[in-house]
């Protein structure tokens, strides 16, 4: 499975090697990926949500995009910094990220990172970053309305439950609430919705640089109550969207004790499940 | 007696005309204590999202039971305001309903139009009351919002309970004028045929059956002045109160933010320094705002983030006047909810009572009068500044799109970028970014190893 762009993947099931390009092979060999892959601090790092960037590099793979990674050359957004109020930072980040794009003729970005996605996409062109930025929701929902994924020969979801908890900066700052669902619905599970949800959906308690410290004095973790409503709604499965909410909810989950009856996923995770990758 | 009243009338009317004037010339300069920034882009977009948002009162609609009845005390102040104009007219000219004998066919239906918003806004002016004071409503108790303690209850019961005695002037004004009118008492009788009762006041007429005439034309008289007068002494509060939002809330949304909520402001000033830092030529385009006409950077140069209500945008000011501390902002807050100090409604309240402060150093010691107090630390602490997780619900839940986000990030940017005042661990993940290129303590180097498992 050499060529990134065989349509005959679809048929191989054995022996299946994924491959992870970085631009800078790209570069070398004379070529342009159709996307660059933002995979971001906690995608790179945090050991829980690397497994969401090996999902998302798989049904990659597996559907045959032209991807590429920055790897070692790629740098936090700054998104954490700017909001808690280091504009030097942000721009210090942003700009060496700008160069490094643009540097190689980036059209095209999808994250998995809501984050990622509302900096590179609102707060980089006024910096001269100028892409077009897609959530990986976003893209895969077009996959799945292309049929080019098709949730078949992994595992079944059929009499789960699942809730998807909406990401603020994903549904409140850039208005996407449907996508996710519409991945979700993709799969023969039951979905129930929290009471609050899409532009009113509780955050999760991570934003804003939240994630980087302890909370404020109060009575009560953010987490905590997102997660006691989420398990009102009698889900098996807490579908996240983002890195951030991935940590929180399943902090929340061992809070409560459920780990072992409610799992933590990203939607990307249980669209691989699906097609068994 | 008839010129008497006259002349007190238009005398009433010039008093409160000037001191209105006063009051928005004030309210205007303490607005423009702001930063200036120019909101007059994309009318087009700015005038739907003002018809939608502040004329048609799309986000109150969010709970559609108070969205109705919030609809209708706001019909009813725009719809009844037209009767005003037939009342001030009568008042200065000593006429009696002028218009009545020239619109006869369209009289009636137009009063009684007014006659049942009036009532309309009677009763849900107590269903107001009863939410908040009997049903306690949670986003209004101050034993739950310390931002709500004292003046901000008595304001709105002083509201609501003068919008109820208003209603019932006018109600049993037209009530003591229809028994007039069938008794053919002086002029009131010469609209006898001209003017019939009208659908809400004439289930009022048995009220004022064992009047005398005197006592009757008495009634008139002062149900009608305590009517106008109490309107005009209305206006005035309005200036004081949280009730401005009656006529800030529509440039307040006309101005309000139109890009993403989750974009942060850039600061060109920055973007400057780092270009130099990072030897990057220099692309922050050279406008009136950043420079003179020598294209040199002017002489005061501004402070990073914002300290006081000075540094804050002018926007951000007229959001402070226009809140009228509903609390949807507080209710919908996930630091709030879960008991941290934090409230959006508060930074709003906090910025309004601040440049209140600031106007009160004006009246008693001059108008180049500073006092030594700040937005930050005297009103706004870093607690709560540091709770805030930036999720935007505050900004989606105001009905006329007030953003305390942004101020609260302008507050944030000052106290790290000009005090250097963060918390502990957000300095380390500071350090971290700068020098791991994330914001953990993991070397750079390892940043693409996930790729070794994506065959396991």
């Amino acid at each position: 499975m050499t060529n990134h762009c065989a349509k005959d993947i679809l048929t191989m099931t054995t022996e299946k090697t994924y491959k992870v390009p970085t631009m800078a092979d790209m570069a070398a060999s004379g070529e342009e990926p159709e996307i660059l892959f933002w995979v971001g601090c906690a995608g790179s790092f945090d050991d829980r949500y690397k497994r969401v960037t090996i999902a998302f590099v798989r049904i990659l793979n597996h559907v045959g995009i032209k991807f590429a990674v920055l790897g070692p050359e790629e740098g936090c957004t700054g998104d954490p910094a700017r909001r808690a109020g280091n504009e030097f930072l942000f721009q210090m980040q942003a700009m060496s990220n700008i160069q490094v794009l643009n540097g190689y003729n980036v059209k095209k970005i999808v994250t998995a990172c809501p984050h990622c996605f509302n900096t590179l996409k609102n707060e980089y062109p006024e910096l001269g970053g100028n892409y077009e930025v897609i959530h990986h929701s976003q893209f895969l929902q077009g996959l799945i309305n292309e049929g080019r994924v098709r949730v078949k020969d992994g595992e079944s979801f059929k009499g789960r439950r699942i809730t998807f908890h909406d990401s603020c900066y994903l549904g409140r700052a850039n208005k996407i609430y449907e996508a996710p669902r519409e991945v979700l619905a993709a799969l023969d599970a039951d979905l129930v919705e929290m009471k609050r949800v899409r532009a009113n959906g509780l955050c999760c308690g991570a934003g804003g640089g939240q994630y980087f410290k302890e909370p404020e004095p109060g009575k009560k973790d953010v987490n905590v109550e997102r997660v006691e409503e989420a398990l009102s709604t009698g889900a098996d499965t807490i579908a996240v969207a983002c890195p951030f909410c991935m940590t929180m909810m399943s902090d929340g989950v061992k809070n409560k004790n459920k780990e072992d009856s409610v799992r933590v996923y990203d939607i990307s995770e249980l669209i691989a499940q699906g097609q068994g990758l | 007696m008839e010129i008497f009243q006259q002349i007190l009338f238009v005398a009433a009317l010039a008093a409160v005309a000037w001191y209105i004037t006063k009051r928005v010339r004030l309210i205007s300069r303490a607005i423009k204590l702001g930063r200036a920034e120019d909101r007059t882009d994309h009318p087009d977009e700015r005038l739907k999202t003002m018809l939608l948002v502040a004329f048609g009162q799309k986000k109150m609609f969010a709970n559609p039971l108070v969205g109705v009845m919030h609809f209708v005390i706001y019909a009813g102040f725009i719809i009844i305001n037209l009767e005003i104009l037939e009342i001030i007219l009568d008042g200065i000219l000593g006429t009696h309903r002028l218009f009545a004998p020239y619109i006869t066919p369209v009289y009636p239906f137009l009063i009684n139009v007014f006659e049942v918003l009036a009532f309309g806004v009677l009763a849900v002016c107590v269903v107001f009351l009863c939410r908040r004071f009997m049903a306690k409503v949670s986003r209004f108790q101050p034993e739950r919002h310390r931002e709500m303690a004292r003046w901000p209850q008595t304001d709105a019961a002083i509201i609501l309970i003068a919008e109820i005695l208003l209603m019932i002037a006018f109600l049993t004004w037209n009530a003591s004028d229809s028994v007039l009118r069938d008794r053919g008492v002086g002029h009131y009788g010469e609209l006898q045929g001209v003017v019939p009762d009208f659908i809400i006041s004439q289930y009022l007429k048995p009220l004022f059956t064992n009047f005398s005439d005197a006592a009757l034309v008495a009634y008139e008289r002062v149900s009608w002045w305590f009517h106008i007068l109490g309107i005009l002494a209305f206006a005035v509060y309005v200036t004081y109160s949280k009730h401005l939002h009656i006529a800030l809330g529509f440039p307040n949304v006309y101005f309000s933010d139109l890009q993403p909520k989750g974009e942060m402001q850039n600061m060109p000033e920055i973007t400057k320094e780092v270009q130099l830092a990072l030897g990057l030529p220099l692309t922050t385009e050279i406008d009136g705002s950043q420079t003179n006409d020598n294209g040199e950077q002017p002489a005061e140069i501004g402070r990073f983030g914002a300290k006081d209500v000075q540094d804050l945008k002018w926007i951000n000011l007229m959001n402070a006047y226009s809140c009228t501390e509903c609390g949807r902002c507080t209710a919908a807050c996930p630091a709030n909810i879960t008991g941290k100090k934090l409230s959006p409604r508060k930074i709003m309240m906090d910025t309004r009572d601040r440049l209140e402060e600031i106007q009160h150093g004006w009246k008693t010691n001059g108008p180049d009068y500073r006092d030594d107090k700040s937005l930050l630390n005297d009103y706004i602490t870093a607690e709560e500044l540091n709770a805030c997780t930036t999720c935007q619900a505050c900004v989606n839940a105001c009905p006329i799109n007030i953003n305390p986000l942004d101020i609260i990030l302008q507050l944030r940017r000052y106290r790290v970028m000009e005090e250097s005042q963060a918390p502990a661990s957000w300095n380390a993940m500071f350090s971290n970014i700068e020098n791991n290129m994330a914001p953990w303590k993991f070397s750079p180097s390892n940043r693409f190893n996930w790729a070794d498992q994506v065959n396991d």
